[in-house]
């Protein structure tokens, strides 16, 4: 594969990653916290309504988890491609 | 416990002079420890910070006075309405380790306006940005001190103005000897001494109420006075007694709560003093995994913050609510005295009335109090209440030093070096960039001594300002290779200006007599969005416009192309330079 191939097959997945990744993203906060709030709302988990924790804990927690993958799955990106340094 | 009885017990006074007057001694320490001797150093730390430093750094300079003492007084008056600035302010780190931080990387400048101007090969780009960095940087540092100043003068019984100097001096002497070196070193402390003082009360406080010593648990477990009912329930239930929204339920709308949070994550991913500290690490990974470690870190505070308002808001209905005024406790006379709780017994009968309607309402409480005094309400010992009087001058110190260093690097090398002067040495340049730095701390001061009444409404338009103007143009700059500069700069204009104009029509009332007629122009909003939120419809209007102007004018330069290629590919990062 030349280097302008292996670039682009590089960030073909590395948009993957995002895409996916912000999709997440977008579900725990706008979805589960914002939109879908008074549904999850019924549900209770302990003393927190699910989408009230969703909104003031669960979605934070899972952004910090979002960027670790990230890191993971980057990482092995740079590494297939020969980017990793 | 003998000597306790003999020896008097230090007071809250004694004790803030103590731990205020180290943690300072710690940050000079670090300063003289890490001064800067370079443009490089002084910029960027000189490149070589490793992931957990810069994360740690990060953390502080993010989390500022608002973080620290306003954040959970916001929150405990919203409700669930307080997740917007949760989410939003948490939510953008996500954006900045997946779309902005990286490339930035491996760009490998040392400011905000260095990428606009390269990538955009435009003079008028890059000046765009300087006076969007600027703007925003200048109107949140205003705040900053405003906090130190607060803290000062009620923890220290100095005035205000006195507190605002002695806060400035400090911040002088490490940001303008250290630069980005010495902010960097001296944030990884605050860091400490801030999450320490946050945790501390906030720890105790959820024992006391709950018995469960995490504050993030505790808020959702049952009342730890046997009644087995859960702490949200009641105080859902004390909530609608007094008129109130249900606190789990919030008042806004959706499509605003919406809005409000995405303009406040895509702000804080277009911050110019977030992004240049990731500028100051090695290689293209470590910047991923500080912006990780970054929002841990964050992350920590800001799961914390809706436990202590939901105790904080317990405890302050259960004290005073229909309680005669003649016996409330000693912190109530104290906060009374500084006007930031007041009391007007309006039908007499010496009971104070605490409800959601105005007329009959007789309790009105500052919010910043309820970080401030959540220690003294929940009767904590001596040691913990200056405590927080030491984290909320870290977490202001440390944003400040961050605002100013992207200030003065806007001037210095932005200004002086790209544009006015472009052979001027490194030696000048660093002189440039201390003397601006001298600069910017006189005007912050001024504005901390002198605050526009309209700090808090100006702080919320820099958020705006940012997700209208650098984002788009950085995320586009990266993703989109096509894009030239006449859409890039087209779109960063008709953003801003747009983002001005609704603020000014909704929130200063400009165009329609002034400040009183805001109340009524609530119903003009745009699909119901408050001027808080409008940073989301200005960003799209920014996407649009770029995009469309793009089509219609001619593609940018090869090199330029190929600049985007490269910062697409991680490896051979290279050091940041100047050239």
């Amino acid at each position: 594969m030349s280097n302008q191939q292996n670039a682009k097959a590089y960030w073909k997945e590395n948009i993957k990653y995002v895409l996916f990744l912000l999709t997440i993203w977008f579900l725990v906060s706008y979805g589960a916290g914002i939109i879908f709030k008074d549904a999850l709302n019924t549900i209770k988990i302990g003393g927190f309504k699910l989408g009230f924790w969703f909104a003031q804990q669960g979605s934070m927690y899972v952004f910090v988890i979002l960027i670790f993958v990230y890191v993971r799955l980057m990482n092995k990106l740079d590494k297939k491609y020969g980017y990793d340094e | 416990m003998m000597n306790s009885v003999l020896i008097e017990p230090i007071g809250v006074q004694m004790w803030t002079y103590i731990l205020v007057g180290l943690s300072f001694s710690l940050y000079i320490g670090i300063a003289i420890w890490s001064r800067a001797s370079s443009t490089k150093e002084f910029y960027v730390a000189g490149g070589g910070v490793s992931p957990w430093a810069n994360g740690m750094a990060t953390a502080a300079d993010w989390m500022s006075a608002a973080s620290f003492i306003s954040m959970a007084g916001i929150i405990s008056f919203a409700g669930y309405d307080g997740a917007v600035y949760l989410m939003g302010w948490t939510g953008g780190y996500v954006l900045l380790a997946l779309l902005l931080a990286p490339y930035l990387r491996k760009f490998g400048k040392f400011t905000v306006p260095d990428f606009i101007g390269d990538r955009y090969y435009s003079k008028t780009a890059r000046i765009v940005a300087v006076i969007c960095a600027l703007l925003v940087s200048f109107t949140y540092v205003a705040g900053q001190m405003r906090g130190v100043g607060i803290v000062f003068s009620r923890f220290l019984e100095v005035d205000i103005t006195t507190g605002v100097i002695i806060g400035m001096l400090i911040v002088l002497f490490y940001a303008v000897l250290g630069g980005m070196k010495g902010i960097t070193y001296t944030q990884v402390a605050q860091y400490c001494v801030l999450i320490f003082a946050f945790m501390v009360p906030a720890i105790f406080i959820s024992i006391q109420m709950t018995g469960n010593p995490i504050p993030q648990l505790g808020f959702g477990s049952e009342l730890s006075d046997g009644s087995g009912t859960y702490l949200l329930d009641k105080l859902d239930g004390l909530s609608t007694e007094l008129g109130f929204a249900e606190y789990t339920e919030g008042s806004k709308s959706l499509i605003d709560v919406f809005a409000i949070t995405l303009a406040l994550m895509v702000g804080t991913a277009g911050l110019p003093h977030v992004i240049v500290r990731f500028f100051t690490v090695k290689r293209v990974k470590d910047a991923r995994k500080s912006a990780g470690i970054a929002l841990l870190l964050i992350v920590i505070l800001y799961t914390t913050a809706p436990a202590v308002a939901v105790f904080a808001r317990t405890n302050l209905i259960e004290t005073v609510s229909n309680k005669p005024y003649n016996k409330v406790p000693e912190w109530f006379k104290k906060w009374e005295t500084t006007g930031l709780i007041t009391f007007t017994d309006k039908n007499n009968d010496g009971l104070i009335q605490y409800v959601a309607n105005k007329e009959q309402n007789e309790l009105v409480v500052d919010r910043d109090i309820m970080v401030l005094a959540n220690p003294e309400i929940a009767k904590l010992p001596n040691w913990v209440i200056a405590l927080v009087a030491a984290g909320g001058l870290a977490a202001a110190l440390s944003t400040a030093a961050g605002l100013l260093l992207v200030i003065s690097s806007s001037v210095s090398h932005d200004l002086i070096k790209k544009i006015i002067n472009p052979k001027i040495s490194d030696k000048s340049e660093l002189i440039a960039a201390r003397l601006s730095a001298v600069g910017a701390v006189c005007v912050a001061g001024y504005f901390g001594i002198n605050p526009p009444g309209f700090v808090a409404a100006v702080v919320a338009l820099a958020f705006g300002l940012a997700a209208a103007s650098f984002f788009p143009a950085i995320v586009l700059g990266i993703f989109y290779k096509k894009m030239n500069k006449e859409g890039a700069i087209a779109g960063m204009i008709v953003g801003i200006t747009a983002m001005l104009l609704y603020m000014l029509k909704f929130k200063f009332g400009i165009f329609d007599g002034g400040k009183t007629a805001v109340a009524g122009l609530k119903g003009d909003w745009w699909f119901g969005i408050s001027p808080e939120g409008f940073g989301t419809i200005a960003m799209i209007l920014n996407f649009i416009v770029s995009i469309v102007i793009m089509k219609f004018t001619k593609a940018p330069p090869k090199d330029v192309q190929e600049i985007v290629e490269n910062i697409r590919i991680p490896s051979g990062t290279g050091e940041a330079s100047s050239h």
